[in-house]
């Protein structure tokens, strides 16, 4: 394989040989359209109706860059806290035959399908101050319900199985005749997993971080029963538009949801950026 | 760096892989070891190299006990058969891995490793590609990389396992030269696993032939090839054509007649001739010698294949002609084979 040389300007791949090309690049293109870019283009309208002094003062009103501050805020934390955990749960999964394996295998995946008030309601009964972890934490002066300490654990439950399913394919592929060859040169296990193993999990975690992250910052139902929602300390930006809509003030529930959008839009930008940056690289 | 592996036995959970194996390399040697697949001479290459440990037995590194040691003491070079390259590293980071891994004093200055990293480019003739991908290389390539990352450690052996078997025909015949006289300017002792019997025989000082987890016989490719000391080792090397005789009192039998050879020190009774279907001579008429009928006859490069089914059993042989010899159009032909060998009946 060699570099390509740069194309003057750019045009589609060439399609193959197999038709399809155009019935489902369509269908592609009308189903995004529909199922996304329709319903944000309204969410960005609205929202652009509002003036651009009015726009700017309800996103730097104090309660919203606070609100959103702890959204991306504890979204960052737990998904950086995932990224940890997840890889070496995908690690023990791929690595190691053990019994119950297929268990736990299987109970990855349930913070998927379990409703997250559930898991919310769970968490907070066992945090809260007089729940059975809570009541071992108390002592030691962390409070973890009604902080943004409880959103980052709820956010991490949430997460686990983003970061867990796109490491452990790519760990999967990992030929064990790498590690073997970088043994027979003389690298410790140490160096083999910093110097081997991880730069080739790097996008895998990459991609993982940005799932759970993304997912982190649009959690909404097991958030709120954990976060006790005080204003200015564990208020989530999207509580904060389910409040300005119970309010019926609309201008400022799609003004929180545009900045929102925005910045969400921006941050996975960027790590797709770096991915494809890395994958030029390294082919 | 002599190596010599002491009576090692190889079990994977229970299933014996290597029977009580014992061989002597010599320092310098290139070494060919050569067998079907489930031989276990790719067993016998990763126990060299420490990838996996003996059952019983134990393998030397000069005098000492190499078996007691990890792969990263051993300092070996080891090359796989799909290059195993580390694909985020350039070419030059994949040759000083291992220098750069060694610690304190031990470890080159970068500087150092980097003219390392080129001199051994240089010897693998892919000098300027320091800054390339293992993705941007072609599969000989990546191979003479992986050779200049095995080498650049100063290895005590060098292993090499099927190096060249991922590669087409072409690029291989190519290699094949290029490893021996790469080996011929280094000295390494280098060891290589293989299936393929023209790369031993060609490549190698010495063959080690393996079969089932034994080995059947080492020498010289003139020493397998002319003397094979098992029905395996004549099957497996070359072409061969064998026949069921009689020996009596010295005479080897055919059905009813006797075929003109004798086997002076073979025991009496039923036995297996073994001979080589280019090594035969055509002979007129037939008292003492081997005659059949023609039953299929293939026109193969600069010669004529013919089979035969000799005797009442129609047990058929094969044996190589001449194109033009009158013979090959013949129905039936006679025959005795120059050289050969008898085996016991199995």
């Amino acid at each position: 394989m060699t570099t390509a040389p740069a194309q003057a300007g750019w045009r589609f791949r060439q399609p193959s040989v197999i038709p399809g090309f155009g019935l489902t690049l369509g269908f592609s293109l009308a189903y995004l359209t529909l199922i996304i870019l329709i319903p944000l283009s309204g969410l960005v309208w609205r929202s652009a109706a509002l003036g651009w002094t009015d726009f700017w003062a309800i996103v730097a009103d104090r309660r919203t860059i606070n609100a959103l501050e702890i959204s991306f805020g504890t979204a960052f934390a737990a998904a950086a806290v995932n990224v940890v955990f997840g890889t070496l749960v995908a690690w023990v999964l791929v690595r190691y035959r053990f019994p119950g394996r297929r268990i736990v295998d299987a109970m990855v995946d349930l913070p998927f399908a379990l409703p997250t008030a559930v898991a919310g309601i769970a968490l907070t009964t066992l945090y809260a101050p007089n729940g059975w972890i809570g009541k071992l934490l108390m002592p030691l002066g962390i409070k973890v319900a009604y902080t943004p300490l409880g959103i980052v654990i709820a956010l991490v439950f949430i997460g686990l199985p983003f970061v867990v399913r796109t490491v452990q394919p790519i760990m999967e592929e990992i030929d064990r005749e790498v590690e073997e060859a970088a043994a027979t040169l003389g690298a410790s296990r140490f160096q083999i997993i910093t110097r081997i193993l991880f730069p080739g999990l790097a996008p895998a975690i990459v991609t993982g971080f940005s799932l759970a992250f993304a997912r982190g910052v649009g959690e909404y139902g097991s958030v709120i029963f954990i976060a006790g929602n005080l204003p200015f300390k564990s208020e989530i930006a999207p509580l904060l538009i389910v409040i300005r809509l119970e309010e019926y003030n609309y201008p400022a529930a799609t003004a929180i949801a545009a900045i929102m959008l925005a910045l969400s839009f921006l941050m996975l930008l960027v790590v797709n950026l770096v991915q494809s940056w890395s994958r030029k690289r390294y082919g | 760096m002599e190596v010599r592996v002491a009576n090692v036995r190889k079990e994977f959970d229970r299933f014996p892989a290597l029977h009580d194996v014992s061989l002597d390399i010599k320092s310098g040697e290139l070494i060919a070891l050569l067998g079907p697949s489930g031989s276990g001479k790719t067993t016998l290459l990763r126990l060299i190299a420490g990838l996996e440990r003996p059952t019983k037995g134990a393998i030397f590194f000069g005098d000492e006990d190499a078996s007691q040691k990890s792969i990263q003491e051993r300092n070996v070079g080891f090359v796989f058969q799909h290059y195993a390259l580390f694909r985020h590293m350039t070419v030059a980071d994949n040759i000083g891995f291992g220098l750069k891994v060694r610690h304190g004093s031990s470890r080159p200055p970068a500087q150092e490793i980097r003219r390392r990293a080129s001199e051994l480019l240089d010897l693998v003739q892919l000098s300027g590609l320091e800054k390339r991908y293992p993705a941007q290389l072609s599969g000989g390539q990546r191979q003479r990389v992986a050779l200049a990352r095995a080498m650049a450690i100063e290895p005590r052996v060098l292993l090499l396992d099927e190096p060249f078997g991922a590669l087409d025909a072409q690029v291989r015949r190519e290699l094949r030269r290029w490893l021996r006289d790469i080996h011929d300017a280094t000295g390494h002792t280098t060891v290589f696993v293989t299936h393929d019997q023209e790369e031993a025989l060609e490549l190698a000082d010495r063959v080690v032939v393996m079969s089932q987890g034994r080995i059947e016989q080492v020498g010289s490719a003139d020493e397998i090839y002319d003397t094979p000391n098992s029905p395996f080792v004549y099957g497996f090397i070359g072409e061969s054509s064998s026949l069921p005789v009689k020996v009596d009192n010295g005479d080897i039998w055919l059905a009813d007649g006797p075929i003109g050879l004798s086997a002076a020190h073979a025991p009496s009774g039923e036995a297996m001739l073994y001979f080589r279907p280019h090594d035969v001579e055509l002979v007129d008429g037939c008292s003492g010698c081997i005659a059949g009928t023609v039953a299929a006859s293939r026109r193969v490069a600069g010669t004529r294949r013919v089979e035969l089914e000799i005797g009442g059993e129609r047990q058929r042989v094969e044996i190589e002609l001449p194109v033009d010899h009158p013979a090959a159009q013949k129905s039936r032909v006679a025959f005795r084979p120059r050289r050969w060998k008898l085996f016991p009946a199995a």
